[in-house]
């Protein structure tokens, strides 16, 4: 019988919410997290629409519950705030007998850092100290420094679905009998590097995106971070720990087809999905919620919609794409949705696909459009798909005492 | 957890590339850095996509195509890449324009520039949907790849796995690393890092892929028995129990490791933790290096583990690579052991 995989800790800042409970309210109102940049309007100079934090850097700081000091990115902080959060409410203790690791994800670290004080790095020495936040691995270092995590830390950049194969990972790492206890998720802030570089793919939408409808007109850029705690059977009777649900599957393929855009039949998305199915041992039926990747471009919810549609035949789950709640968070995308999902679990109710109102004509099929309440959710497939076609999905089910 | 070690392609500062000669000609650099010699990619690559990809992206596909070739293996099951830095050189082009409100952001180095870029355009290039993954964890990004890798073999997911380690140093970079103390100060010939008694490491680059699979087969260089990452050990005495631990996890005793392949650098601020644990858990043990021939990078362990593997295939040790040696007639098991300024330790045991 392999490990099985807890989850025992949530933790989550977005453009919906500084922390879990907030992130609940406005998925219970329907509140999208989505407007014009605000809080960064000065340096952000974009007219899209985005999801941002609602915080300024001072705010984040008080968040993280650190003094102020240079060094820190926003991609640090937001992710100091969210696996902090997913710790404590996974009443996480240190323990010689437990093997901690941090498995944490970014597509492009400390940017928002490295782009402002770039041209002093190359001609002064007034900004030294964030030369080391350029690369990937330094906000799981901070992280992993405040939370005292240490025999094991590494990172995942694999596109929009970095984080998921972070929870992959982390849970490979479990069965293997190789951790106890993993923390992981992913963080990723807003910069002009994110702006600049999907506007010159032309696919962000002049207006907050609608996943899976006629109308789509591309992306909505969100920043956030995301973090779980996974934990063995053993870890969790040693604690006596609540346990939220149980991550039961999960598979990563590659289309193999183009750097930026999904093969007309989403096959990378068909092989994923069958691989997390095949590895939960569950029939196709007994998924009751899709948590879609759904980016709301054109090529992205066709590719997903067919894959989805020849998975699942005649027996197509409930889907939704939560992005128009929280953005297109990259990165975190796929531990943010993947906490969605298990809100869904815990509280047996359905997202809504906000933004939808007219059906694609190449689908059968219509994403949920009203958050459904008291309905049974038992097992839940999550959905994150990268550029470079790296394709990831996750199940989630709920465990019964 | 074991894999064989059944082809490897290394685009270094050396010349590996070929695959057939194992560091009887040494190239000496006097530059800034240790800079690849790298292939007439006309042989490997569609020179309309030659064009089109940069350096970093070409070296990859290039380094895991030779290693492909050489396994005879046209399709691995899944493909991994460990890389600290990505495609430095898009990054940089980025953000040389960015702080220009005016500027339009030019798509090719932004794709290009995101890490997982050298993985995907492999699987591109290949054909090849199986897994795909890409590390990016300073000195442990080619450790944390190795570990999949492993953990793929187990699952019986795949039977041959693509890892590799690659990185490129750029003149940003290079100076930028500079002012933060990391790099050393004075012109150094590579070969003579050892004698320099300065701070700094001399930087290099390079990338390494290599078929791990779970058969053996005549083209077997030699297998992995393990990988282990340490993260801000305490002291060496935390290093020193990893390396007990790893050992005895393998089923062998102290006596059985022959040779100890260490990272030493000529930063004559970290290598004595080398030295110390030499002498101490190695005292009539070979005693080895690498990097005066690749320089410093993240994942220069990839340039270590082909050193590895050759020594046990070939059962022979180059000259150039020993800092002490003591008679053998048979080599049987190698322990690498890299750090990177006594924050990233890891440990890779290979055996013939």
């Amino acid at each position: 019988m392999p490990r099985r995989i807890f989850i025992t800790g949530l933790g989550i800042i977005s453009g919906i919410g500084n922390n879990l409970r907030e992130t609940m309210n406005s998925l219970l109102q329907s509140r999208s997290g989505i407007g014009k940049i605000s809080y960064r309007k000065n340096y952000l100079t974009e007219d899209v629409p985005v999801s941002e934090v609602k915080c300024s850097e001072e705010d984040l700081f008080r968040l993280a519950d650190i003094t102020y000091s240079e060094g820190y990115s926003r991609t640090a902080l937001m992710g100091i705030i969210a696996a902090k959060e997913a710790w404590t409410h996974a009443n996480s203790v240190h323990s010689p007998e437990l093997r901690t690791g941090l498995i944490s994800a970014t597509i492009v670290g400390g940017m928002d850092k490295c782009e402002l004080y770039y041209q002093d790095f190359l001609h002064n020495d007034s900004r030294n100290i964030y030369i080391n936040t350029y690369d990937c691995a330094d906000s799981t270092e901070k992280i992993a420094d405040l939370l005292g995590i240490r025999d094991f830390l590494t990172t995942i950049s694999t596109a929009c679905s970095s984080s998921a194969n972070a929870l992959l990972f982390g849970a490979r790492m479990i069965r293997h009998g190789l951790l106890d206890r993993v923390v992981t998720g992913g963080t990723e802030a807003l910069t002009k590097y994110h702006l600049k570089g999907f506007n010159a793919l032309k696919i962000l939408d002049e207006e907050p995106c609608k996943p899976f409808d006629a109308r789509r007109n591309g992306i909505t850029l969100g920043e956030g971070a995301a973090y779980l705690v996974l934990e063995s059977e053993e870890s969790v009777k040693t604690s006596n720990k609540q346990i939220l649900c149980e991550l039961i599957g999960w598979g990563n393929a590659c289309e193999a087809f183009h750097q930026t855009a999904s093969s007309p039949d989403g096959i990378g998305a068909y092989l994923s999905m069958k691989k997390a199915l095949d590895l939960s041992g569950l029939n196709p039926g007994t998924v009751d919620y899709i948590n879609a990747h759904g980016t709301g471009t054109d090529i992205n919810d066709i590719a997903e919609g067919l894959a989805i549609e020849r998975l699942f035949g005649q027996d197509i789950p409930l889907v939704s794409s939560t992005k128009p709640f929280t953005g297109h968070t990259t990165s975190a995308a796929g531990a943010a949705e993947a906490i969605l999902s298990i809100l869904c679990i815990q509280h047996q109710m359905i997202l809504p696909n906000l933004n939808f109102s007219k059906p694609m004509k190449e689908l059968t099929f219509t994403p949920v459009t009203k958050l459904l309440r008291n309905v049974p959710v038992n097992t839940v497939m999550s959905n994150s798909f990268g550029f470079g076609g790296n394709d990831t999905s996750l199940i989630f089910r709920r465990v019964t005492r | 957890m074991t894999a064989y070690i059944n082809g490897i392609g290394l685009i270094s500062p050396q010349k590996t590339a070929e695959g057939k000669d194992f560091l009887t000609e040494i190239i000496e650099h006097n530059a800034d850095y240790l800079k690849c010699l790298e292939p007439d990619y006309k042989k490997y690559l569609d020179p309309l996509l030659a064009r089109r990809l940069s350096r970093l992206i070409r070296m990859g596909i290039t380094s895991a195509k030779l290693c492909l070739d050489q396994a005879g293996i046209s399709m691995p099951d899944a493909i991994i890449t460990g890389t600290g830095l990505g495609s430095i050189e898009d990054t940089e082009k980025i953000l040389g324009t960015i702080h220009l409100d005016k500027v339009l952001l030019n798509p090719t180095p932004f794709i290009q520039s995101t890490y997982n870029t050298i993985s995907s355009q492999i699987a591109i290039n290949l054909k090849c949907s199986g897994y795909n993954s890409t590390y990016v964890h300073r000195s442990f990004s080619f450790e944390s790849g190795l570990l999949d890798a492993l953990m793929q073999l187990e699952e019986k997911s795949a039977i041959n796995v693509l890892v590799g380690g690659i990185d490129e140093m750029s003149m940003n970079h290079l100076s930028l690393i500079r002012r933060l103390g990391h790099w050393k100060m004075e012109p150094v010939n590579n070969l003579e890092i050892l004698k320099s008694k300065t701070k700094g490491a001399l930087p290099g680059e390079g990338s390494g892929y290599f078929i791990l699979s779970s058969e053996k087969n005549e083209k077997s260089y030699a297998r992995i028995l393990s990988v282990k990452t340490i993260y801000k050990p305490d002291s060496t005495d935390e290093v020193e129990k990893e390396i007990r631990n790893i050992i005895t996890s393998a089923g062998l005793t102290m006596q059985d490791v022959d040779i100890f392949l260490t990272g030493m650098n000529g930063d004559q601020d970290f290598d004595p933790i080398y030295y110390t644990l030499a002498e101490k858990l190695f005292t009539d043990k070979t005693l080895l290096y690498f990097k005066h021939l690749c320089g410093e990078y993240h994942t220069s362990t990839g340039f270590a583990l082909w050193v590895a593997a050759n020594i046990l295939k070939r059962q022979v040790i180059p000259p150039v690579l020993i800092i002490k040696i003591t008679p053998l007639t048979n080599i049987r098991n190698i322990l690498i052991y890299n750090q990177y300024r006594n924050v990233h330790h890891s440990l890779i045991l290979v055996a013939a």
